[in-house]
């Protein structure tokens, strides 16, 4: 129930775009069309899952032995950065197929400060391994859900009349906001 | 070149502040400016932080630019930045300590912050030290009042102080969604909407 508790709340009730702003830039960035959302949103489920699961071992293995926990912001972002090379060059080779989709779109997330964040958050949270994977794996559906959902509602968008200055980004995080107070209506289910 | 040096210095810096002002023109660092501008504080806490940061990697890496292979360069400003960000989070941790509280995990993340890696890469690594410490402080400067203004108006709406200080008196219904996550999303876009028209009556 705990750990249905972690995932549930990373996807609704803590959804790391809506509530926790993480992922911003990706979010407003490659939501033109709802196939590159999902491109995107399934790039970022992939490594986080795998982010988390990793950053534990580094955390719990290498650092705290060492009595190094002040080099945990230097240690992930290369980990993080190293990983998505590594994950990249994998896919590329073993599975063409899902190289072609996710492609284009691994090494934007890299600089994902999602990614990060979910690294961070799990160490903040004194989370387990298992508790960690799961977080990141919620937390990456999350991501997907919000940046899905936002991109059929900017496909709208290019339709009707809007004021000129608020045109692109101001309507955008307008709608964003919108959404948001939906995603408000999860507080507390839990 | 020696005669307007003085107006080119100037002109770097005030480019921050509107023209090119990261936040509300580049749009970058957006996710801070979203999650921390609850109280005009902690806005005005995080663009210092971030101008900290700034300034300091666009020192090294400038500093450096000749010696950093062009091959390994992002990794190496990575490296120079998240070394800042970490003793940018152990001074605050140590000497403002409530605020860094606030803050959370936004600190450590200012490492993966756009501004402070595309100054390093598009001006920090190609101008001499001087003209990058003013770039620092223009766009240090530039976001920190962007967070500031942000944080102001959802304070004042939200909750009705302004740096803890009651503005509207008792009888005053705060407007809570100001200072709940929509309210971030909704204020930024009205925000862009106003600097956008302003520049289109200014051309």
């Amino acid at each position: 129930m705990e750990l249905f508790g972690i995932v549930f709340g990373a996807i609704f009730i803590n959804n790391f775009v809506l509530v926790r702003f993480l992922g911003i830039c990706p979010y407003l960035g490659v939501s033109r069309r709802i196939e590159t959302a999902m491109g995107m949103g399934l790039a970022v489920i992939f490594v986080m899952t795998i982010a988390s699961f990793v950053t534990y071992f580094v955390y719990h293995l290498i650092l705290i032995p060492f009595n190094l926990g002040y080099l945990y912001i230097v240690s992930f972002i290369l980990v993080i950065a190293v990983l998505v090379q590594l994950v990249e060059m994998v896919i590329q080779k073993q599975s063409p197929a899902l190289h072609r989709a996710l492609g284009i779109y691994l090494p934007l997330v890299t600089t994902n400060c999602a990614i990060l964040g979910v690294a961070f958050l799990n160490i903040q949270e004194g989370f387990t391994l298992v508790e960690s994977t799961l977080h990141g794996f919620g937390a990456g559906i999350g991501f997907t859900l919000a940046i899905i959902l936002f991109a059929g509602l900017r496909e709208r968008l290019d339709l009707v009349n809007i004021p000129e200055s608020l045109k692109g980004a101001p309507i955008g995080l307008i709608v964003a906001g919108l959404l948001s107070i939906g995603f408000m209506g999860f507080v507390g289910m839990i | 070149m020696a005669g307007d040096g003085g107006i080119d210095l100037f002109k770097n810096f005030t480019r921050g502040l509107w023209s090119e002002n990261p936040l509300c023109r580049l749009l970058l660092g957006m996710c801070p400016a979203l999650a921390v501008t609850t109280t005009a504080i902690n806005g005005l806490g995080m663009g210092l932080a971030t101008l900290l940061v700034l300034f300091f990697s666009n020192l090294i890496i400038s500093l450096l630019r000749h010696l950093i292979p062009s091959k390994v360069r992002i990794p190496s400003f990575i490296i120079v930045i998240a070394s800042f960000v970490t003793m940018i989070d152990l001074f605050m941790e140590g000497f403002f300590f409530a605020l860094h509280r606030e803050l959370g995990i936004f600190i450590p993340l200012i490492v993966v912050n756009c501004i402070i890696l595309g100054r390093a890469e598009a001006f920090a690594s190609r101008n001499s030290t001087l003209d990058s410490l003013i770039d620092a402080l223009g766009m240090g400067a530039g976001f920190t009042i962007s967070l500031l203004i942000l944080g102001s108006i959802r304070e004042i709406v939200g909750m009705g102080t302004i740096f803890g200080v009651t503005v509207f008196g008792e009888g005053y219904l705060p407007f809570i969604v100001m200072i709940l996550p929509p309210g971030a999303f909704i204020s930024l876009g009205l925000l862009l909407g106003i600097m956008n028209r302003i520049e289109a009556i200014r051309r």
